[in-house]
């Protein structure tokens, strides 16, 4: 009566903990190299840098009863077509560029980070560009200019001057619109384009 | 400037040098603690928790700061901007936590192998870096803030990665000072003898420092940078860390309440499983809209609903050995904020972060105040507590073993501070989570997410008013902690009665 049953030994216990935790680790690593494989630039959910040549939307698909990015005609950025390796360059310098001016500890990206300003997944896409022709003039001017063009929708917020130069508010502007393609299983719900209500 | 200038200025800083020093030493002689109460690794220890409490005071601060923001968005326009005021906030809070930790195991090592701390020299000179690196980082984000878009401002000045922001060469530096900690351990156990916790310990701690380097690197791909960035925050807050807190609170049960090692260890294994076996891949509910594929909503969504089991079983753990003991126990204080680490624990981060880990409804909570809400309340009952419980434990031994139970004196400060700390964090989870909730159904279920949508979220009257109470109850947690200094400065002063022997039974 005394001794102690197997399941409320320690030694028991310390067995499943081991085996527990290596076999969640490697289903884990394994779960991790092919996320990895399936999303790299260039994949079918993480479209390659060069889509900042294309326009892009992102539409509600009845099916599948999600928005999904939709790839569309060529739509260059500042009226230039870049190869690969340029419109990587591009992205990189704006993707640096968000995080070396701490974007993220206002703004939420891929909807991560703070909530005092808008999430910028979608931002490329957002109606608050007005229109597809005055959007990429309007987002250097707000981005190297933010508190004289400021967008505060009757907030009082504004974003700070954070010294962008023109170079890199057009990579930033490249990052938004590479991000905007991204498949991100339907995340944000419900969210009408600038295309849409054109 | 000629010399004659040089001359005023050298006596003038003399002099106010020898001000601080005296204002310094009459601190000292209020305070009246006596070192030579604790050993070596002790007097290491507390030095960890000097600091983990100054960092704790930045957190509280910079919070009330951003805090203000989001009433008077107009208040330090420019001078300190909400993101400067937040990463403070956020990464004073993990560095306090991690120093409270580090405390706590340089403080419980000794007693558990039974030896000296072995490298003690080096886990001195280890601290003097890492608080010199952590003062340095905090005065760059505060006066340089932000660099142009380089790899050098990622290197000197800011990564902007919520949580990591450490620029890299601290990063590098952490690494260096976390494995001179990790051989004070290992070489400790060594020595002396290994237990259960020892080996936990141990190895939580290859994962902790393992897992830091997955944060470091750059990459232009931001799927890529996400996934591997939660492998740092998730892996830690929702996996290691919640076993390095299983390890410390193993070792507080046997000295509160002298549970018998036997069972805590046994409690030890059960949650080191249940903790890694749904933490681990509950990593992925921070997967589902990054860019990774669909099956991260199954996996995720599936482990991370798991992940209130353990905490239950902590409760449990707790409850039942303060019942089994009758509550006896020779530091009221201490055992009080275990307690609250128990429940705080299970709400906060079990009860809060099961409210919206499902991706069904994380679609629309995701990245509004929801997480704020769960943030707060989970950080605090997680890791706050526990720190607090062992600063407890600390100044009792340091004031000599005094008593620091029934019929203490001044008790009511202690409770006090327990009751407005507890009280300012749950009234501010509380009115982060009505402000979630408006968010999530006018700005992502009515609005569909645009920015148009953001903003009529964040004007609305409830969510505003939401924004008011989080500041009265941030107010309230900051006079806890005030409180909270005192009481852990003056506890136990003139007490004369000494502890008797705790048995293990």
């Amino acid at each position: 009566m005394n001794e102690t049953p197997l399941w409320a030994s320690e030694s028991f216990w310390k067995k499943i903990a081991i085996w527990v935790t290596a076999g969640s680790f490697v289903i884990l690593v394994i779960l991790t190299m092919d996320s990895l494989s399936k999303t790299g630039a260039g994949s079918k959910r993480v479209p390659a840098y060069a889509v900042i040549n294309k326009k892009i939307d992102y539409q509600f698909k009845t099916a599948l009863h999600k928005s999904m990015p939709v790839i569309g005609d060529n739509e260059f950025l500042f009226g230039k077509e870049y190869s690969e390796e340029e419109a990587r360059q591009l992205v990189d310098l704006g993707k640096k560029t968000t995080q070396t001016k701490n974007c993220m500890n206002c703004h939420t990206i891929l909807g991560n980070g703070a909530y005092y300003a808008p999430d910028l997944t979608k931002a490329w896409l957002d109606q608050g560009w007005i229109s597809g022709e005055m959007r990429e003039n309007m987002m250097v001017k707000f981005l190297m200019d933010p508190a004289n063009n400021a967008r505060t929708f009757g907030s009082n917020r504004k974003m700070p001057n954070l010294a962008i130069t023109e170079q890199e508010a057009k990579g930033i502007i490249a990052f938004l619109k590479w991000m905007s393609s991204i498949d991100t299983n339907g995340f944000p719900y419900n969210f009408k384009t600038i295309e849409a209500q054109e | 400037m000629n010399t004659s200038d040089l001359n005023g200025i050298i006596p003038k800083s003399n002099r106010l040098l020898d001000k601080a020093r005296t204002y310094l030493d009459d601190f000292k002689a209020w305070v009246n603690l006596d070192s030579s109460n604790l050993s070596t690794g002790q007097q290491l220890a507390v030095k960890y928790f000097t600091v983990a409490v100054i960092l704790f005071f930045a957190q509280l601060l910079f919070g009330m700061l951003a805090a203000i923001q989001f009433i008077y968005p107009g208040f330090l326009y420019e001078i300190l901007d909400f993101n400067v005021n937040r990463m403070v906030h956020i990464n004073a809070m993990i560095v306090w936590m991690l120093y409270g930790f580090i405390g706590s195991i340089y403080w419980l090592i000794e007693d558990e192998s039974g030896t000296g701390i072995v490298g003690l020299k080096w886990a001195n000179i280890a601290f003097w870096v890492l608080t010199g690196a952590v003062t340095l980082v905090v005065l760059v984000y505060l006066f340089i803030q932000i660099g142009p878009g380089k790899d050098s401002s990622l290197w000197f000045i800011n990564e902007g990665r919520e949580y990591i922001e450490a620029p890299r060469w601290a990063d590098l530096g952490i690494t260096a000072v976390m494995l001179v900690f990790f051989y004070n351990v290992v070489a400790t156990f060594s020595k002396g003898q290994w237990s259960g916790i020892g080996g936990v310990l141990v190895l939580d701690l290859i994962a902790l420092v393992g897992l830091y380097l997955a944060g470091m690197f750059y990459m232009t791909n931001i799927t890529h940078e996400q996934y591997w960035w939660w492998w740092v925050i998730h892996l830690w807050v929702e996996a290691t860390w919640e076993v390095l807190v299983g390890v410390i609170m193993a070792w507080s049960l046997m000295k509160l309440l002298g549970v018998r090692r036997k069972i805590v260890q046994t409690w030890l294994y059960i949650e080191v499983a249940l903790m890694f076996g749904s933490g681990i891949l509950g990593l992925g509910h921070h997967y589902f809209w990054i860019g990774m594929p669909e099956y991260w909503l199954s996996v995720g969504g599936f482990f991370s609903a798991l992940e209130p089991i353990p905490l239950v079983a902590m409760v449990v753990h707790a409850v039942y050995d303060a019942g089994v003991h009758a509550f006896k126990t020779v530091n009221h204080p201490a055992l009080a904020w275990v307690v609250a680490h128990a429940f705080g624990n299970f709400f906060g981060a079990g009860v809060w972060g099961f409210m919206h880990t499902l991706p069904q409804i994380n679609m629309y909570t995701h990245g509004t105040q929801w997480s704020a809400s769960h943030g707060h309340l989970s950080f605090f009952g997680a890791y706050a507590t526990i720190n607090i419980a062992f600063f407890y434990l600390a100044i009792q031994q340091w004031r000599g073993g005094v008593w620091m139970a029934a019929g203490a004196h001044h008790a009511w400060r202690w409770k006090w501070a327990l009751g407005l700390l507890n009280a300012g964090v749950v009234g501010m989870t509380i009115a982060l989570l009505i402000a979630g909730y408006e968010q999530s159904f006018i700005e992502r279920a009515v609005e569909g997410s645009t920015w148009g949508g953001y903003f009529a979220a964040q004007n609305e009257p409830s969510f505003q008013r939401a924004m008011g109470w989080r500041l009265l109850f941030g107010g309230i947690t900051l006079a806890g902690f005030i409180l909270l200094v005192w009481d852990l400065l003056t506890i136990g002063k003139g007490e004369t009665r000494k502890i008797p022997t705790i048995n293990q039974s």
